[in-house]
C-alpha cells in the first residue's frame, strides 16, 4: 500500500518537474531574441500553426514582427505591422483599393462582406492550403464579392469568370498602373521591340554634392585617392597588393572613400571607431542609405530588417546551387568586397546561388545574348540586359532635394505580381501588349524569354474599344445626335 | 498641398470644439459644424479651382490638369484634390468622412449608394439647397449632410462632359453636378 503511494507520489513529482520543464522551454522559446540561430528557435517553430507563404517564411520565427509583443491576436497591431513593411509601396503604387475605401461608413454593407480594411482579411498566414497566388488565402473569384454588376459599365465583362480578373492579364487588386484603360489605350499600337531602348542612366557621380544630408561629402570629400590608410599588420602583403589593386580600380578610391572610409566603425552610437574586418550593410548605408532601405525590404535583406541572422541561399523556397556561398546574405555578396563590380553583380551574382529554371535558362536568352553584341560593338553602350536589369531595375528616385537614379534592391517591387514590371523594366524596350503577352505566358517565362508570347491578352483592344464608343458618343453629344449614328 | 493643410487645419479646429461629443456643451449643433467644415471644403476647392486650374489651363494655357497627373505631369483635377483631401482625413481617422458623389459619376463607386445618398442627391439637384438626415450604417449613427456641389467654372462642365466614362454630356455653368456627402458620427 505504502509502496503504491510512495510510487504514485513520485510519479506524480516527475510529472509535475517535466511539465514545468517543457511550459519553460516553450515560454523561453517564446520569449527569446531572434538574433541567435539555436535550439530556441527550433522550440520557437513548435509555436508555427502552419507554414507561411512564401513572402514571410524567412521571418516566421520573428513571431512579434507581425503579432507584436503583448495583443498577439489584436487586429490591429497586425494591421500596422503589415503597415510598416508594406505600407510605403502601396502608397506608392495608387493602391486602387485603399484602407479608406473600406473605413468609409458609406461602405459599412460592403466591409461587412469583406473587410479588406484589414491586410489578414484576404492574405491569412500560416495556411499552406488555401494560399494561392501572392498569397491571397480568398478563393480566387473574391472580386465578385463587390464587382457582381460589372458587366453593366461594361457589357464586354459579360459572362467572364471572376475567377479570371486577376488571372487573365487585366487586373490587379492594388497596383494598376500599367494595366488602367487611359494607359492601354495610349500604349497600344506600338512595335514588339521599341525604336528607342534604354534604361536610365547612372548619375550618382552628378548628384553626389546635392544630396545633402543624404551623403557625408564633408567626411569623403570628391577626390581621387592613390594611397590606402590601412593600418599596417592587417593580413599578409600579398593579400594587400591584391586588395589595393581592387580598390584602386573602384569608385570608391575615385571620391575619396579610403579603407578607413568602411573598415573604422563605430560600435555603436557615441563610441570611438575601431578596425572591423567585415564591415556589414549599416556601413554601407552611410553612403548608400536608399539602396540599403531596399536591400532590407526585399527578400535578400528582410530578415536583417527583422533582427534574425542573415538569409542563406539554403534556407530558401526556390531552388538554389547546391554549391551556393553559406553565408549569410549582405551587400558583399553580390558586389564582392573591395572590388564592387556591379557588371559581376548584375548577373554572375545572382547565378552563383539561383538555380531555378528561369535563372539557368538566362545564358542561352536572347536578353544574355545582348551583352556579347554590346561589348563587339554591335550594340550601343548600356544595350546589355541582366538579372538585374528586370529584377533590381534601376528606377527614378525622388526626394525633397533632388530626383536621381537608384538601383531598386528590393526585387519583390517588380516581382509578383509580375505586372509590377511592365512599366519601370519591359517597357523600357518592348510594348505594352509584347510585355503583358509575354508575362502571362508561363512557359515563356520559365523559357527566360526565348521565343514569342502564344498568347494574346486582349485588354488592350477592349480598351480601344471602349475609346471608340466614347469618342462616338462625344460626336453625338456635339452635333445633337442621341444615338451616334453618322 | 498647402491647401490641404489649411483644410486639416480647419477640421482640427473644428473637431477639437468637440464635434463628436456634440454640442450642446459648445453651442455648436451637428448642422452647424457640417456647415462650417463643407465651408472650408468648398471654399478651399473653388480656390484651387479658379485660381490654379481654370486660369492656367483654360486662361493662361501653361499647363493641364489631367486625371492622369503624375503620368500626364499635370495639375491634379478640382474633384481629385478633394478626394486626397478626403482620403488624407480618413487616414487620420478624424472622426468624420466625406466624399464627393453624382447622380451621374463618372467612376460609378461614387454613384449614391444608401437610402439618405439616394434622397439627398435628388433633392439637391431640385432645390439647390442643403439636405439633412440621420442615417445608420454599419450599426452606428450618423448625421449625413448632402450640400450641392455646382459647375464653378468652365473647367468643371468641359471635363465632365467630354470624359469618356460619363453618363451625361449636357452640364452647364452653374448648374447641380452631384453633391458633398459629409457624415458626423452621433453619441
Amino acid at each position: 500500500m505504502s509502496a503504491t503511494t510512495s510510487r504514485n507520489r513520485l510519479l506524480w513529482l516527475t510529472w509535475t518537474v517535466l511539465s514545468a520543464l517543457s511550459a519553460g522551454l516553450l515560454w523561453f522559446g517564446l520569449q527569446a531574441g531572434t538574433e541567435a540561430p539555436g535550439p530556441m528557435n527550433v522550440v520557437r517553430t513548435a509555436f508555427l500553426p502552419g507554414q507561411t507563404s512564401h513572402g514571410h517564411h524567412q521571418i516566421e520565427l520573428a513571431c512579434s514582427t507581425c503579432h507584436g509583443s503583448e495583443a498577439f491576436t489584436a487586429a490591429d497591431v497586425m494591421q500596422d505591422a503589415c503597415t510598416q513593411c508594406h505600407g510605403a509601396e502601396l502608397k506608392n503604387v495608387d493602391d486602387s483599393h485603399p484602407r479608406s475605401k473600406f473605413t468609409d461608413p458609406r461602405n459599412a454593407e460592403r466591409a461587412a462582406r469583406l473587410d479588406a480594411a484589414h491586410c489578414v482579411t484576404c492574405h491569412v498566414e500560416h495556411k499552406p492550403d488555401i494560399t494561392h497566388a501572392m498569397g491571397v488565402t480568398l478563393p480566387t473569384d473574391f472580386c465578385v464579392i463587390c464587382h457582381q454588376d460589372v458587366a453593366d459599365d461594361r457589357p464586354s465583362h459579360a459572362g467572364l469568370g471572376f475567377d479570371t480578373c486577376a488571372s487573365s492579364g487585366c487586373h490587379n487588386f492594388h497596383d494598376n498602373r500599367a494595366l488602367y484603360g487611359d494607359f492601354l489605350v495610349k500604349h497600344a499600337g506600338k512595335p514588339d521591340l521599341l525604336d528607342t531602348r534604354e534604361v536610365l542612366p547612372r548619375d550618382w557621380k552628378t548628384v553626389l554634392e546635392e544630396l545633402y544630408e543624404s551623403y557625408p561629402i564633408d567626411r569623403f570629400p570628391l577626390q581621387a585617392l592613390t594611397e590606402p590608410d590601412a593600418p599596417a599588420g592587417k593580413g599578409s602583403a600579398q593579400v594587400h597588393d591584391e586588395v589595393n589593386k581592387d580598390w584602386l580600380a573602384t569608385s570608391h578610391a575615385k571620391a575619396g572613400v579610403n579603407c578607413s572610409g568602411c573598415h573604422e566603425v563605430a560600435p555603436a552610437a557615441g563610441q570611438p571607431a575601431m578596425w572591423a574586418d567585415r564591415p556589414d550593410h549599416t556601413v554601407c548605408a552611410t553612403c548608400h542609405k536608399p539602396e540599403v532601405n531596399t536591400f532590407l525590404a526585399g527578400r535578400h535583406g528582410m530578415r536583417l530588417a527583422a533582427g534574425m541572422p542573415a538569409m542563406t541561399p539554403a534556407e530558401a523556397m526556390i531552388p538554389m546551387k547546391a554549391d551556393a556561398p553559406h553565408d549569410g546574405i549582405g551587400c558583399t555578396t553580390c558586389h564582392g568586397a573591395h572590388r564592387f563590380d556591379t557588371a559581376h553583380a548584375a548577373t554572375d551574382g545572382c547565378l552563383a546561388c539561383h538555380a531555378d529554371e528561369h535563372s539557368k535558362a538566362f545564358g542561352a536568352s536572347p536578353h544574355a545574348a545582348l551583352a556579347a553584341k554590346e561589348a563587339s560593338g554591335a550594340l550601343p553602350a548600356g544595350s546589355a540586359v541582366t538579372c538585374a536589369t528586370c529584377h533590381m531595375p534601376r528606377i527614378e528616385h525622388r526626394t525633397d532635394d533632388v530626383r536621381r537614379t537608384l538601383v531598386q534592391h528590393n526585387q519583390n517591387d517588380t516581382l509578383r505580381p509580375s505586372d509590377k514590371m511592365l512599366r519601370p523594366v519591359c517597357m523600357r524596350c518592348h510594348s505594352l501588349q509584347f510585355s503583358i503577352d509575354a508575362l502571362a505566358d508561363a512557359g515563356l517565362v520559365a523559357r527566360n524569354f526565348r521565343g514569342k508570347p502564344s498568347l494574346h491578352v486582349e485588354s488592350i483592344d477592349w480598351a480601344l474599344k471602349d475609346a471608340a464608343r466614347a469618342e462616338a458618343e462625344r460626336q453625338a453629344a456635339k452635333t445633337g445626335n442621341p444615338d451616334g449614328q453618322p | 498641398m498647402k491647401v490641404i493643410r489649411l483644410f486639416t487645419a480647419a477640421s482640427t479646429l473644428a473637431l477639437s470644439a468637440g464635434l463628436t461629443q456634440a454640442a450642446d456643451t459648445a453651442g455648436w449643433s451637428y448642422k452647424d459644424i457640417a456647415d462650417a467644415l463643407h465651408a472650408v471644403m468648398e471654399s478651399d476647392r473653388t480656390v484651387y479651382t479658379r485660381l490654379i486650374v481654370n486660369r492656367l489651363q483654360n486662361e493662361e494655357k501653361v499647363i493641364k490638369a489631367s486625371e492622369h497627373w503624375k503620368d500626364d505631369k499635370a495639375l491634379v483635377l478640382p474633384a481629385q484634390m478633394f478626394r486626397f483631401g478626403a482620403e488624407m482625413v480618413a487616414e487620420k481617422d478624424a472622426g468624420f468622412t466625406y466624399s464627393l458623389l453624382s447622380e451621374w459619376p463618372i467612376n460609378k463607386q461614387n454613384a449614391a449608394k444608401t437610402d439618405v445618398e439616394k434622397a439627398g442627391l435628388s433633392e439637391i439637384a431640385k432645390t439647390g439647397k442643403p439636405f439633412y438626415k440621420e442615417e445608420t450604417l454599419g450599426g452606428k449613427k450618423f448625421f449625413t449632410a448632402v450640400y450641392p456641389d455646382k459647375a464653378v467654372a468652365k473647367a468643371c462642365i468641359s471635363c465632365h462632359n467630354d470624359h469618356k466614362d460619363t453618363p451625361r454630356r449636357d452640364f452647364k455653368m452653374g448648374e447641380v453636378m452631384g453633391g458633398v456627402v459629409l457624415r458626423l458620427p452621433m453619441k
